[in-house]
């Protein structure tokens, strides 16, 4: 077990060191200066050689990717062209907010989307798993910001239980973004839920097929006993692994989402600091989305491996 | 016996239908038999018999789209078939329990072994958490088990199969049922594993009175453990008699046609060809409206295909469908086939066409950078550790071992399938480079392969025809035209009508695919021939004309074969010469008619004594290896089986390597222990009863 940790340490490690290569690469090679756009466009001469200077953008290309990659590492962030404040409180703060909102919708969206999933893997080819996958097939069909629009006219402005906008200020305490957060969290859910759903199905079905349920059943034990202990206990490893992948989309992949509500999470970010061709802010949030997908998906290999003894204890 | 009690199990004219877009299908028809107490039932029967289903039905657990249609099943005076599923669950795993098939399917795979036998106890006993786990240990125990504790604390993939199946003996024991259900319990296993577990069922169900349902396509199996046998044939059962009775005097031809299907220990070639039986079994949908077998029965007459023949009773306590039986029995006809002739040997010994040194197939198992970092050994799977092997023109050499015995990577690295990682191999004298794609058109076409599925190995989307025109246009550079022609003799050779070049695999059945792919094998008129287990997916009545149609393409195309089978029946049969594998070692090379003579290398030895003899006659000495077969990454060192060697020496057979020795009777052996004393200390292990 401990020989796979180190294995799957080993490869984050190389993921990170890979896309940072790349999103390095892809600053530099984009077009425009950066002391040009720092500094205007009626700057002399002198000033832009001393500003190239100060940022170090003359020195080699390797060079310069090693002093920002061990800045990086070191949380020296640098400071945001268009804010003219230092990166890493601001992005600190949206991570904050991002990681709010991803754990209110995996609280939401688990339980119903595997719940949904068993029952119509259970029934399979009655009535209920013919609702369940079709409803829920018809769901995801919807984009985001049809499904984000939906809930806040309805909720926001008809019923107005929940906030129709859901701007919180940087710092506002998680039971005070709580009622801010529901109405992105179910739209977050709407789009999980088909997948989720529809894997559980399969992985019921697929361990249905297995002849160790036979086994079970013929040993006289009841058929919930058979369903929950023998069969669940197979069937959500998958689910629970996509589960634990799909972290790192709730915390960096919400953009639109974020957009329609107006919530200040790192995908909203992201568009401010393309929107700024703010270069600095954007190498910080890509590079977090990056370690976030990364330690996402080390998580659930991790609790893929600790859930089936298959690979927790080998040979 | 005690025939007067009443039944434990009595089933009456059962009929179980699946429901098939196509209509029903009976899978079976009309069945009735009667289990008594500490009876064990022989079910034997080809796939498609109807022998499963059967088996499920009285487990009350058919699959959703099957039904019973007609009669009835009664387990100790209750109607199976009127209980509720409720009523059901006090008698499954409390009564009547299944051993199926593949042990570690029927195993879950996230749940510790002692917890899985603890569950059933808790479930029909009263016993507490802590009492069940208590008695599963003990349980593990009376399955002979060594560390009992250490399994119920392990999960299923932690333990080897016969272990496994083990478990599932233990388990469906656990409650002291009155009737097991046994689904082709040991199919999945070696055949020393399978000796194994069939002595512990002897032993336990013996001892404990227990009745029980065979199912099994083994007629070796059968002959070994059951004190009667049913034989079902596309559905229907034809022949029911006590064991001895129906291997002495086989009333149904189709009983006949089976048992000459397979080789008995030490029947060979050149004395007793196997006759088979020709055709195969009828599809479910459109069965014929008189007897089930009349369309492959040599001693069909016309009332035969007019009318469907009852199940009569000959004799007291046997039970036969057949027109004719009152014939056969009075010896009047005989179901043998007459027209299978016995199969010319000639002695071609002389040349070597084959000659392999110190051959090494070595797999490198995945290693991590963390172990590169430590240093350590590259670990090595080693498939084939150093084998020197000569094989003359003309002859079929034999190489017989169990699973993990390097015998099919063996083959693959003569073919070229997989890079050896040592020795040298030449044919014709040509030295073969190890990799294939190294290897030129003009050796690809001296040497050819026949894989033991065809299924996979022919590509389903090609025509039969377009199958058999690739090597005559691939290797010998023939124009299309001069390779339909040769296609067509070809089908003929196999005995496939030549329409079939128009047919895809799918439609064909598994005989008839295993000929499409011995007849591309030969298309090319290879010198050598390998044949990896080419018969073990087919059924008995189908392989014995498979075997008979290798053997005479062999002779008519002045060709090699070599054999690979872990079927040591069927490798005597055919072979001149057998070499006995283990642990990716030769452990004995002797001529096939001397295989049965001592001296044995004490593996072969026990593999022989393990070998389920299809006739209740024969009496074999009883020796059984202890453990698993260790893994081919830790090869023992010295002689590799001195792990579990019966004859174990001492410290020599730790440390060193064998010597290669060679008998009075020509027989090589690998072993420390000097011939003589082997032939002194070692008795015949089959006994033939003359």
């Amino acid at each position: 077990m401990l020989r796979y940790l180190l294995r799957r340490m080993g490869f984050l490690a190389l993921t990170i060191i890979v896309t940072s290569l790349i999103i390095f690469t892809i600053a530099q090679v984009l077009p425009g200066d950066v002391c040009r756009v720092i500094l205007g466009r009626e700057v002399g001469d002198q000033a832009l050689a001393d500003c190239r200077e100060d940022l170090g953008l003359d020195d080699p290309l390797v060079v310069r990717y090693v002093t920002w990659l061990s800045d990086f590492a070191q949380g020296d962030w640098g400071t945001s062209y268009s804010t003219r404040t230092e990166i890493r409180p601001q992005v600190m703060d949206r991570l904050r907010n991002s990681m709010m909102l991803a754990a209110v919708t995996l609280v939401i969206a688990v339980p119903i989307s595997t719940l949904l999933g068993v029952i119509a893997g259970f029934n399979e080819g009655k009535p209920v798993d013919n609702v369940i996958s079709i409803s829920s097939l018809a769901v995801v069909g919807l984009p985001e910001f049809v499904t984000g629009i939906f809930l806040i006219e309805i909720f926001g402005h008809w019923l107005g239980w929940f906030p129709p906008n859901s701007s919180i200020r940087a710092g506002t305490s998680f039971q005070e973004a709580l009622p801010s957060l529901i109405l992105p969290a179910f739209t977050a859910t709407f789009v999980l839920l088909a997948y989720v759903a529809r894997l559980t199905r399969a992985g019921v079905l697929e361990e249905l097929k297995r002849p160790y349920v036979r086994t079970a059943a013929l040993k006289g034990l009841p058929r919930a006993t058979v369903m929950i202990k023998h069969v669940l206990r197979n069937a959500l490893l998958p689910t629970i692994t996509v589960l634990a992948i799909s972290f790192g989309w709730l915390i960096s992949g919400l953009i639109v989402i974020e957009n329609v509500f107006n919530y200040p999470g790192l995908g909203r970010l992201m568009t401010f600091a393309i929107d700024r061709r703010d270069l600095p802010l954007l190498q910080a949030v890509t590079m977090l989305t990056v370690i976030g997908f990364a330690a996402a998906n080390l998580g659930a290999d991790l609790l893929y491996a600790y859930l089936n003894p298959r690979i927790r204890v080998g040979e | 016996m005690s025939d007067k009690t009443a039944p434990v199990l009595a089933i009456q004219d059962l009929t179980v239908g699946y429901q098939t877009r196509n209509g029903i299908i009976e899978a079976v028809r009309d069945v009735s038999l009667e289990i008594r107490k500490g009876q064990t039932y022989g079910l034997v029967g080809e796939s498609g018999s109807g022998k499963s289903t059967l088996a499920l039905a009285v487990m009350r657990y058919l699959s959703a789209n099957g039904e019973v249609r007609k009669g009835s099943i009664t387990f100790n005076d209750r109607d199976l078939l009127d209980m509720s599923t409720n009523e059901l669950r006090q008698v499954w795993g409390k009564e009547i329990s299944l051993v199926p098939q593949d042990p570690f399917s029927s195993l879950n795979p996230s749940i510790k072994i002692g917890e899985q036998l603890a569950e059933a106890l808790r479930q029909h006993t009263n016993l507490n958490a802590g009492e069940a786990a208590t008695q599963s240990v003990d349980l593990l125990k009376d399955v002979r088990i060594a560390d009992p504790e250490n399994v119920a604390d392990k999960y299923p993939h932690q333990i080897s199969g016969g272990m496994q199946q083990r478990v599932m003996i233990a388990m469906a024991l656990s409650t002291e049922p009155n009737l097991l259900v046994l689904d082709e319990p040991t199919t999945a296993l070696d055949v020393t594993t399978e000796a194994a577990v069939l002595d512990l069922f002897r032993e336990l169900v013996y001892e404990r009175q227990t009745s029980a349902l065979y199912v099994t396509h083994n007629l070796g199996v059968v002959a070994g453990i059951s004190d009667r046998v049913a034989v079902l044939y596309a559905s229907e059962l034809v022949e029911d008699a006590p064991t001895k009775d129906l291997f002495a005097q086989p009333l149904h031809p189709y009983t006949r046609g089976l048992l000459d299907s397979v080789p008995r220990l030490g029947q060979r070639k050149d004395e007793r060809p196997l006759q088979g039986i020709p055709g195969s079994i009828p599809g479910l949908q459109q069965l014929p409206t008189g007897c089930v077998y009349a369309d492959r029965c040599p001693l069909a007459i016309d009332i035969c295909f007019d009318e469907r023949p009852p199940l009569d009773t000959p004799v007291e306590g046997r039970r036969v469908r057949c027109h004719r039986w009152p014939e056969i029995l009075s010896g009047e006809i005989d179901a043998r086939r007459a027209d299978v002739e016995a199969i010319a040997v000639e002695d071609y010994s002389s040349q070597p066409l084959l000659d392999l040194d110190d051959v090494e197939v070595h797999y490198p198992v995945g290693q991590s950078l963390v172990d590169t970092v430590r240093r350590e050994e590259p670990q090595v799977v080693k498939a084939v550790d150093g084998v020197d092997l000569t094989v003359g023109t003309r002859r079929t050499l034999g190489i017989v071992g169990e699973s993990g015995s390097g015998k099919t990577s063996l083959a693959r690295a003569i073919i070229g399938l997989v890079a050896r990682t040592g020795g040298e191999i030449e044919l014709l004298d040509m030295a073969l480079p190890p990799e294939l794609n190294t290897r030129g058109k003009d050796v690809l076409r001296h040497l050819q392969i026949v894989f033991q599925n065809p299924d996979e190995a022919l590509n389903p989307y090609m025509t039969v025809g377009e199958i058999l025109r690739r090597p005559f246009v691939n290797l010998l550079d023939e124009s299309r035209q001069a390779a339909d022609e040769k296609v067509a003799e070809l089908l003929q050779a196999v005995r496939l009508p030549a329409e079939y070049t128009e047919r895809r695999p799918p439609q064909l059945s598994g005989g008839e695919k295993q000929r499409v792919a011995i007849a591309r094998a030969f298309a090319a008129n290879p010198d050598l021939m390998l044949a990896d287990e080419p018969v073990s997916a087919l059924d008995v009545s189908v392989q014995a004309s498979v075997l008979n149609l290798l053997n005479e393409l062999q002779i008519e195309n002045a060709s090699t074969t070599l054999f690979i089978s872990h079927d040591i029946g069927v490798v005597a049969y055919l072979s001149d010469e057998i070499a006995v594998m283990y642990l990716g070692n030769l452990m004995e090379v002797t001529d096939a008619d001397q295989l049965f003579d001592v001296p044995y290398h004490p593996y072969t030895e026990a593999l022989l004594s393990a070998v389920p003899a299809p006739d209740p006659s024969v009496k074999k000495e009883r020796i059984r290896l202890e453990g698993d077969i260790p893994s081919a990454i830790d090869v023992p060192t010295g002689c590799p089986f001195h792990t579990r060697c019966p004859r174990f020496l001492g410290d020599v057979c730790v440390d060193e390597k064998p010597p290669w020795q060679t008998a009075p009777n020509g027989k090589r052996i690998y072993c420390h222990i000097p011939v003589e004393e082997l032939m002194d200390i070692q008795k015949p292990v089959v006994k033939f009863e003359e």
